[in-house]
């Protein structure tokens, strides 16, 4: 019987869960024991990128059993080159969002537990291939998200918290009547099987003829299971209007939660357009293609135009999530467009497709990393963390500044660092399958630019405020904590084919699949 | 040797009532034995069972002259009701080790109920039924009577008098029964097997005899016992009233009145609004129990009529899931008795035990300035995870169980279906207020404690960050009044949420024997070829 690693990847922090709980007052043995099995799984996620076959889009590392006959539901697990993505980059960010969370105090073996079990969310919902069993996963993972915000979030937490559970519930709740219609009609909720379904274009023709007997069901039904299914994960991702909870979310959460919340848990939105949405829903999707990409060109434009006008850091990165994650939505929708297997589009698809696993990752590793610096100024500064407080940290922290200038310029999308690759991918392949929606999101472009270079203008340069004369630099400790991230995004920057190689296949099957 | 789980309990109350009466923490011990015994018999038992089939326990005959039979069996249903009993009785004495008034007559009477529950759960021969089922009745009024609070004597009388309406109902339709047959028994098997029963007959002797046990199952208008009833008893009593006390309605509902009138389910002749045959009433009505018990919950200010009423409510759940007359429905229905029966314990353990007995006040407002999430962490724990397990989060029992009721429903009333969405959401909406007001709220009165006040201070060179004197939290808690939580209620706390995760992660374990006790000949005339 071959090894389940990915069961033991996914149990592997429950573990350290529960061992995280049971360590004493100590908080220093409670963050070592954390740490050493966020490490640990990294480690295994690195193993099992080393043994995996980047030469097929075939799920690798399954497992299948029988799980609940009743309703034909398996437990069936497996990664493509997509789902190893998400793994690595959940095995990155929940490291660093521990080293974020250094200096928490109070309450430190719940919080560090909380973290790792909502990193076993994250395994589960990037492996599982079943709908019972990932929405398990999916809706698990907001108890610890909604305690990280409740319990040591920031002075309105409540508020946000409660705002950021019921908002992503409404969501989940609208995907699961939608599942729960199409296994009515097809007593399925095998991801790939019903994504066979949908590309012999049997799969909504079955719904509609089980489903479609009752009068007070919409008339186009077919149509509402779909944007039952988007409105889940258009608010995970977000997805403008759907976006409204996540800048309060990411405010007062504590830093080491938002680095969860936008490094990893924002991808798990994106992931579910990849796997589900665009596969099992795309003649839908195609119907209602333009409302969609409006949304997108929305998302991208506003949300930048949002984060010019804020003043808190976190804030201001908030809003640079959405308008990061906007590229993605814009390339799905774009992707979408065409079907059929014109081989110039399929050339533009593919380098999108590419675009939007690589935007994926990139954007998690920088806007971790970005936050982990708020993380540090927060930790130097009491808690102070608007522009208007700071000015010349450049002269008294040069090291600091020098770092966190290089993760905002990668955020920037500056040639050299890992951003610019993914944009440039995406806009490549967006521009000719929809042009005008492209161009009007260059705008979006540009007001990040405008953003980010105020934020370094703002914090770095100018005159030095009399409190920061003694603003320490980074530790010996932060800096060698710091160095393999940076070097990472230099590594993807000048050398993309690291992560390209794992996703070229998967692309190139994703596309096909829409190719009919 | 499952027959002995009826006479361990009975033995154990027996032996509580020899005691000498200054020995309470004895009592406690020996009531523990007593029902581990019991439990671990049921739980042996239980995954033994392997066949799927009914198998006889014992049968020698008692009256013989009516043809009455002493006879025990089981099927999968009737195991997994067992088993629940088993572990809810063990966590019910753990939740109850401190009582101090009259302690052994306490147990007593506790043992004397599991007992008879065991007894319900597993005889076949109706009478037998019958009797277990009216000794019930009696240790749950002198537990809520003599232990209770809150209006105690009322809530133990309209129980009382609730259940004895219910029996009076069921025994007219088991009298009738006996006499239409003609067989001379009453024992199920035979009566499924023989009796031919007319259509006449069926329709009025299934709503009687299905009411009468409904009643007790908290149907929806009759479920006003229940919340007060929940309240008045004391938290062991109303851990088994709601956990397993409740689902002796429904498993009467299901195994007497549904299995032996199956064609009282079948159209009528005429429609009367758009009701066209009992099935559609009694679905109906767990619909209205659903969501009524729902919006009830919502506004209580008292914190043990929330889960009181939230009973109701997911009592409706496995009322709809009988009726949906599909295996998926009706599996879902039993998976819902034991999840139901597993997570009410556990509310009311944490309302009752673990909150009540610090605080002295169930009330909401006045709970929420205690900062219990600090005070009790445990408790607010416990609560986090059995409200989401009883709201349906996925990885629960109570998802499973509500995802197959609705799937069956569905299939049966898509209408109602989309009314119990609503139920569905509104029960997360109260569970939610409910946590907040006791648990949390007194947390938003103070200060963030990471952002603004206990953020480390860096001074002098910056390098050793100075830590504030943590903020003072405690000051609204009633400290040094407080016990922590004792490790009785820990490992009772502990026992129902594992249970509750297994079967949420592998429901395939109480699914395989429910299939193919659904599957067997005593369903026949339910299944009707409708799945």
């Amino acid at each position: 019987m071959p090894v389940p690693w990915l069961t033991i990847l996914t149990l592997l922090p429950v573990a350290g869960a529960v061992i995280v709980r049971l360590t004493g007052r100590n908080g220093r043995t409670t963050r070592a024991v954390a740490l050493a099995f966020s490490l640990a799984a990294l480690l295994l996620t690195l193993f099992l990128a080393g043994h995996f076959d980047k030469t097929t889009a075939a799920l690798q590392f399954p497992e299948r059993h029988a799980w609940i006959p009743a309703l034909n539901i398996d437990y069936r697990l497996g990664v493509d080159g997509l789902g190893l993505l998400m793994l690595l980059l959940s095995a990155i960010v929940v490291p660093i969002a521990m080293a974020a969370s250094w200096k928490i105090e109070s309450r430190t073996r719940l919080y560090f537990a909380l973290i790792l079990l909502l990193q076993s969310c994250l395994f589960g919902t990037f492996t599982a291939l079943n709908f019972v069993h990932w929405f398990t996963f999916w809706e698990l993972s907001l108890i610890p998200a909604f305690f990280l915000i409740k319990l040591w979030g920031g002075p309105k937490r409540s508020p946000a918290a409660t705002q950021f559970l019921v908002y992503t519930m409404v969501g989940s709740v609208a995907m699961l009547l939608s599942f729960l219609a199409i296994f009515l009609a097809t007593h399925n909720f095998d991801f790939i099987e019903l994504a066979q379904l949908a590309q012999t274009n049997t799969l909504m023709p079955v719904v509609i003829s089980t489903l479609g007997g009752y009068h007070f069901l919409p008339h186009n039904l077919a149509l509402f299971i779909f944007l039952g299914a988007l409105l889940g994960f258009a608010v995970k991702v977000p997805l403008i209007p759907f976006h409204t909870w996540l800048p309060a979310a990411y405010t007062e959460a504590p830093t080491g939660a938002t680095i969860l919340l936008t490094g990893a848990m924002s991808k798990m939105g994106l992931y579910g357009f990849l796997r589900i949405l665009l596969p099992i829903f795309f003649p839908q999707m195609q119907a209602v293609l333009t409302p969609l990409l409006w949304l997108a060109v929305a998302t991208v434009v506003l949300s930048a135009y949002a984060a010019l006008a804020q003043r808190d850091l976190k804030r201001i990165f908030a809003y640079s999530s959405i308008n990061h994650l906007g590229y993605c939505l814009l390339a799905i929708f774009a992707v979408a467009k065409f079907t059929g297997g014109d081989p110039g589009l399929t050339t533009q698809k593919f380098a999108a497709m590419n675009g939007i696993m690589l935007q994926m990752f990139n954007h998690g590793l920088t806007a971790a990393a970005i936050f982990w610096f708020i993380a540090l100024i927060e930790q130097r500064s009491n808690g102070l963390r608007t522009l208007d407080d700071f000015g010349g940290l450049r002269k008294v922290a040069p090291v600091f500044s020098g770092l966190m200038g290089i993760a905002l310029f990668s955020s920037l999308g500056l040639p050299g660092l890992n951003g610019f690759i993914s944009e440039f991918l995406i806009f490549k392949g967006s521009f000719p399958l929809v042009t005008w929606a492209t161009s009007i999101s260059v705008l979006g472009l540009m007001l990040t630019a405008v953003v980010i270079l105020g934020v370094i203008q703002n914090v770095f340069s100018g005159p030095l405020d009399s409190r920061w004369f003694t603003f320490p630099d980074l530790t010996t400790g932060e800096r060698l904590a710091l160095a393999p991230i940076i070097a990472l995004m230099f590594a993807l920057g000048l050398y993309p084919q690291l992560i390209l190689s794992f996703i070229n296949s998967t692309s190139t099957s994703l596309i096909q699949h829409l190719s009919f | 040797m499952l027959a002995w789980t009826i006479y361990i309990s009975f033995l154990g109350a027996l032996i509580l009532l020899l005691l000498p009466k200054s020995s309470t923490t004895l009592a406690r011990v020996v009531a523990l034995v007593f029902a581990v015994a019991g439990s671990a018999i049921a739980i042996t038992t239980f995954f033994q069972y392997r066949t799927g089939e009914l198998f006889t326990i014992v049968r020698v005959p008692w009256v013989p002259t009516l043809g009455i039979e002493y006879l025990l069996a089981a099927d999968g249903i009737s195991l997994t009701l067992v088993l629940l009993t088993g572990i809810v009785a063990i966590t019910g004495i753990l939740f109850s080790w401190n009582i101090e008034h009259r302690t052994k007559e306490f147990f007593a009477f506790y043992l004397l109920l599991i007992g008879s529950v065991y007894g319900v759960f597993l005889s076949f021969d109706l009478f037998l039924l019958f009797v277990f089922y009216e000794i019930v009745i009696i240790p749950k009024y002198f537990l809520i009577a003599i232990w209770g609070s809150t209006r105690k004597e009322y809530g133990a009388m309209k129980l009382a008098l609730y259940s004895f309406i219910g029996s009076a109902m069921v025994l007219v339709g088991l009298i009738a029964t006996y006499v239409a047959s003609g067989l001379h028994t009453l024992s199920l098997p035979e009566l499924v097997a023989n009796a031919h029963f007319s259509p006449q007959f069926q329709m009025w002797a299934f709503p009687l005899v299905f009411v009468g046990f409904a009643i007790l199952a908290g149907l929806w208008p009759f479920h006003t016992w229940a919340p007060t009833g929940h309240v008045a008893a004391p938290t062991a009593a109303s851990m088994l009233l709601a956990g397993v006390v409740m689902k002796l309605g429904a498993y009467g509902c299901l195994r007497v009145a549904m299995t032996l009138f199956p064609l009282g389910l079948a159209p009528w002749s005429h429609h009367f609004l758009f009701l066209s045959s009992w099935r559609d009433v009694f679905a109906l009505l767990a619909v209205i129990g659903i969501v009524y018990g729902a919006m009830v919950a919502l506004v209580q200010s008292d914190f043990k009529f929330v889960i009181g009423y939230s009973s109701v409510s997911h009592m409706g759940f496995i009322l709809l899931g009988l009726m949906t007359l599909n295996q998926i429905g009706i599996s879902g229905a039993v998976i819902q008795m034991f999840s139901h029966g597993i997570l009410a314990s556990l509310l009311f353990a944490v309302v009752g035990r673990m909150v009540y007995d610090r605080t002295h006040t169930r009330d909401l407002p006045t709970l929420g300035p205690m900062n219990l999430n600090k005070v009790i962490p445990f408790a607010a724990a416990t609560f986090v995870v059995a409200g989401m397990a009883g709201m349906g989060l996925p990885g629960f029992s109570g998802f499973v169980a509500e995802l197959m009721i609705l799937i069956g429903a569905w299939r049966a009333f898509p209408g109602l279906a989309l009314c119990v969405g609503f139920g569905i959401i509104v029960g997360i909406v109260y569970v939610w207020r409910a946590m907040q007001k006791a648990f949390f709220a007194g947390d938003d009165l103070k200060p963030s404690p990471e952002g603004d006040s206990a953020q480390p201070r860096f001074e002098g060179d910056g390098l050793e960050p100075v830590h504030p004197t943590p903020a003072t939290n405690r000051a609204l808690a009633p400290e040094g009044h407080c016990p922590p939580i004792s490790s009785p209620e820990r490992l009772g706390a502990i026992i129902l949420i594992c249970t509750s995760i297994a079967i949420g992660l592998y429901p395939q374990m109480l699914l395989k024997v429910i299939t193919p006790a659904l599957n067997s000949p005593l369903f026949t005339g339910l299944r009707g070829g409708a799945w």
